[in-house]
């Protein structure tokens, strides 16, 4: 046990709970306060006699303060502090086998939307927006104190079968040249997300080491070798230039994605003063990063994954979005992360085919139908010669223009 | 005491002070028909003497020596001046100073501000709330702290009832933000601007009494007259009525709440996927987050399609003037303004009309603006597989809402929408039966939450068309165990059997009970 006589976890806001243990030699009691104290209060108060029993924790004082959590995030919260505190599973507190449908390599990734894994309140409806990808953030949105109890909520929402479904689900690790990162795939494998991002990825070893620790927790958790993806996170100079490497570092990878505020701050590109004419343009070209991002595309593309561009963080600026967009994907990135779920909408219009595009692509697809009935080879349209290629891609246009509202 | 079960089967008292409780028998049974024969028009009075009767008074002391309020008697308020309202505290407080006791208050509403009003329902100076009872004095009525039962009703039903003498008011105080001295008044101007000041008509036509209260004096005629000098006894000027600042909230902020705004565009692509979309369409919804937010995403639809809507009722808000000045909406029908836009688009704009709650929503006129309405976007704080609405109390059996014009919207209305989101915290909306029954499930049409829509089955016309468009449809007990399976199943709350408050249907029915809950 540590040195801490009382130990906590969770936030006594809205969807959370924080738990409070203090230790001492009398048998172990719960007092519960809650805002649905009528309603919940009892229901809590088991849970947390069951985890005690699962911990064979027989003394101390755990205090509840709950602001209307669900059991899920009651449990994580407990599990945490009995877990600093020192205490380990003993029994029963069964892990179902968590069912999650496979996703693919090459699904659409339009949108991938950023969840900060200590906070369950974002997390409960995340999956109803509409996002191609969630992504439940250990990295940045948490702080160092909280990572402990962040990867076990994130743990036990990829557990629950009722939250998510729609959308692929993907955790943003820490950084795997400390404990933590490690920690964070000890913890995560188990609930079967489908995609790890890793952050701040600057050479082929550091996805080599990532795809053994999966590998190991893999069969430690009796998931299918190799059926959880990466998704590198190119976001500084060293990883610019490594890029080459890593896109084909592993057969896990499925994208390669691009991180500007932490690129431009590691280039130390300074950039001209808000007031100065043009600012708004400049912020939203991002011209410290062109050849990095381009470099991406490239790199992405040459080993057959998706690249994915950064955020756009001004959530008001739904134009300064757009065009951002726009932007990417000109340059050839395939997707953009969102921050708040109010993006997703925009960065989706931005990224699948306009009408026109739609139309067009079916009007290949019909000329190859056509041309296959009658038995001819080649078929032109537009001037241009259809092939297989061709028509596939205009199979995806219209596969994706029917995702709709 | 003795209980009958109504027509939803919900538990009722035979009577309450001696006086036979009507069950409710169906959301247009009109069950007291032959009950409600009188409609007294208040006490005839003298002809007054040649030339300019004196109505105003010195003070609040020569005020109440004249008025002589006795132990026992009702005094009803309006709530246009919301949580910046000065005068129901100021009346109360001063009642009780002169030793008056077991008063009846009838207010239109209460709101936070009126919290002070708790040491005076526990000295027994008030022993009846008529009205809706919001926060702490819902949660004092729900620990049987108010010492007679109380009763809630719907704007409609709170003017049905004063018009046919099932409440009869001795004084009603009514708090005019602008006023002359023989008592014509209107909401428009003055340092405690409200807009419409509708909900005192009523009021100003049955009571016994009629007290003006005013900030801003000005000569006769005021103009325009929302309420009659002819119908006002008493005349008081005083310093402040309000606090302007806590009255309108000045800006109207559109949610940015994800889960809130699906909901919103959900309700909005409901609109238009079923057709209710079509030129000349009118529609309610409220100044809450989701009716808000669904308005301007409804407008987006409107303004693509060139469609235009006829009218919107109900509380005015920015968003609104907004609407009905781009062209996008031919009138505005107006119970009470939000904000400061909507104060003076009402006091300027002769097409943003100041309505009335006869007009609006009176059960026995012949025929109301709710019935004019082709939607009603309404909230709950929970509905049940049955469709029956419940917006007075919490699951956990508290009292804390009142009923406002929800339930004369919904009863009138071609389409009536419920959007809520499907769990609060922890609570899920749909329950197998709902706490408190204040809207018959007879009448709700659609409920639209941000994990799906659910339309009742006897609108099988918007279930095929919103299917067609591909809406998120589910039956409403499916979607109850979805979101249990998310939130696990809420315990009950325990009630003792004494009734705290009586939910009136329109008609003066009884709906449904709110019960005691028993102390921790």
């Amino acid at each position: 046990m540590s040195d801490a006589q009382v130990l906590e976890a969770g936030f006594a806001s809205k969807s959370d709970c924080l738990v409070r243990y203090t230790a001492s030699a009398d048998a172990v009691s719960v007092a519960v306060k809650s805002s649905v104290q009528t309603l919940f209060g009892e229901a809590i108060r088991c849970s947390a006699l069951e985890m005690l029993d699962s911990y064979g924790v027989t003394t101390g004082r755990l205090d509840i303060e709950d602001d209307g959590a669900l059991d899920l995030v009651v449990r994580a919260r407990i599990e945490a502090v009995l877990r600093k505190v020192g205490f380990a599973l003993q029994k029963g507190e069964r892990r179902a086998a968590v069912r999650r449908p496979p996703t693919s390599r090459d699904r659409t990734r339009h949108t991938r939307l950023y969840v900060p894994g200590d906070q369950p309140h974002f997390a409960l409806n995340a999956d109803l927006f509409g996002a191609d990808m969630l992504v439940f953030d250990l990295e940045d949105s948490v702080a160092g104190e909280r990572k402990f109890e962040a990867r076990i909520l994130v743990r036990r929402l990829l557990e629950n079968e009722f939250l998510f479904g729609k959308s692929e689900v993907a955790v943003r690790i820490n950084v795997l040249r400390d404990e933590c990162g490690k920690e964070d795939i000890d913890e995560i494998v188990a609930a079967r997300p489908h995609v790890i991002l890793l952050p701040k990825c600057e050479s082929c070893s550091d996805v080599e080491i990532l795809d053994r620790l999966l590998s190991l927790q893999e069969k430690e958790s009796g998931i299918e070798r190799g059926s959880i993806y990466i998704a590198p996170i190119i976001e500084t100079s060293k990883g610019a230039l490594a890029a080459a490497e890593i896109a084909r570092a592993s057969d896990r990878n499925v994208a390669l994605c691009f991180g500007y505020e932490d690129f431009s701050r590691d280039i130390r590109a300074r950039p001209a003063p808000v007031a100065s004419a043009g600012a708004a343009q400049r912020k939203n070209a991002q011209t410290d990063a062109l050849l990095a991002r381009e470099m991406i595309v490239l790199t992405a593309r040459s080993a057959g994954i998706q690249p994915l561009d950064s955020v756009f963080s001004d959530i008001e600026d739904t134009d300064g979005l757009t065009e951002s967009c726009y932007q990417a994907r000109a340059l050839g990135f395939e997707g953009k992360a969102v921050i708040h779920p109010a993006q997703i909408e925009h960065v989706r219009r931005a990224f699948s085919p306009s009408g026109e595009e739609v139309e067009r692509a079916k009007a290949i697809v019909a000329a190859y139908e056509e041309s296959l009935k009658e038995g001819r080879g080649a078929v032109a349209f537009d001037g241009q010669m259809i092939d297989v290629p061709l028509v596939d891609k205009a199979k995806r246009v219209i596969e994706e223009s029917g995702r709709g509202e | 005491m003795e209980w009958m079960n109504n027509a939803l089967g919900r538990k009722i008292p035979a009577d309450i002070e001696g006086k036979t409780c009507a069950p409710f028998q169906g959301a247009f049974a009109d069950s007291r028909e032959e009950a409600s024969t009188a409609f007294p028009q208040g006490a005839r009075r003298a002809i007054p003497p040649r030339q300019k009767p004196d109505k105003r008074v010195a003070g609040w002391d020569a005020l109440f020596d004249r008025l002589a309020i006795q132990n026992g008697a009702k005094i009803s308020f309006h709530h246009h001046l919301r949580n910046g309202d000065r005068i129901v505290n100021e009346v109360v407080a001063r009642l009780a100073a002169r030793g008056v006791r077991d008063l009846t208050i009838v207010p239109t509403a209460l709101f936070p501000v009126h919290d002070a009003l708790l040491p005076y329902i526990r000295e027994g100076v008030i022993t009846k709330i008529e009205g809706s009872m919001n926060g702490a004095i819902g949660a004092a009525c729900s620990r049987g702290e108010i010492q007679r039962t109380c009763v809630l009703r719907s704007h409609g039903g709170r003017q049905r009832a004063i018009q046919e003498g099932d409440i009869s008011i001795d004084v009603a105080f009514i708090a005019a933000p602008t006023a002359d001295p023989y008592g014509n008044a209107n909401g428009l101007s003055g340092p405690s601007a409200c807009g419409p000041l509708g909900y005192a008509k009523p009021d100003s036509e049955h009571a016994g009494t009629v007290v003006v209260i005013t900030d801003n004096l000005v000569p006769y005629p005021c103009a325009p007259w929302s309420i009659q000098g002819a119908n006002v006894d008493y005349v008081l000027e005083v310093e402040s009525i309000g606090d302007s600042s806590k009255i309108v909230s000045g800006t109207t902020q559109i949610t940015r709440s994800p889960t809130q705004l699906r909901i919103a565009q959900l309700a909005a692509r409901f609109i238009e996927a079923t057709g209710l979309m079509t030129d000349g369409f009118s529609f309610q919804a409220g100044a809450g987050g989701i009716s808000l937010a669904a308005t301007v995403f409804l407008a987006e639809r409107m303004r693509k399609a060139g469609v235009k809507a006829s009218f919107a009722h109900g509380g005015a808000t920015k968003v609104l003037v907004d609407l009905l000045e781009e062209g996008l909406l031919g009138s505005i029908v107006d119970l009470q303004s939000f904000d400061l836009d909507a104060v003076h688009s009402c006091a300027k704009n002769a097409r943003h009309i100041e309505s009335d709650p006869y007009a609006s929503y009176g059960p026995h006129s012949r025929g109301c603006v709710a019935n004019m309405l082709d939607i009603a976007l309404m909230g709950a704080t929970e509905v049940d597989i049955d469709f029956n609405v419940n917006v007075v109390t919490h699951s956990d059996g508290v009292l804390l809402h009142g009923i406002g014009g929800h339930s004369d919207a919904c009863a009138s209305a071609g389409c009536t929408i419920i959007t809520a989101p499907s769990f609060r915290k922890r609570i899920p909306i749909i329950r197998e039966q709902v706490t408190t029954v204040t809207c018959p499930g007879e009448v709700i049409d659609v409920l639209i939450t941000e994990r799906g829509i659910a339309v009742n089955p006897k609108r099988e016309d918007l279930l095929w068309k919103a299917k067609k468009a591909g809406l998120p449809c589910k039956e409403i007990s499916q979607l109850m165990r979805e979101v249990q399976a998310i939130t696990g199943v809420p315990a009950a709350p325990r009630f003792t059997d004494r009734p705290v408050a009586l939910i009136e249907w329109r008609d003066g029915s009884i709906i449904d009970t709110v019960w005691q809950l028993e102390a921790e």
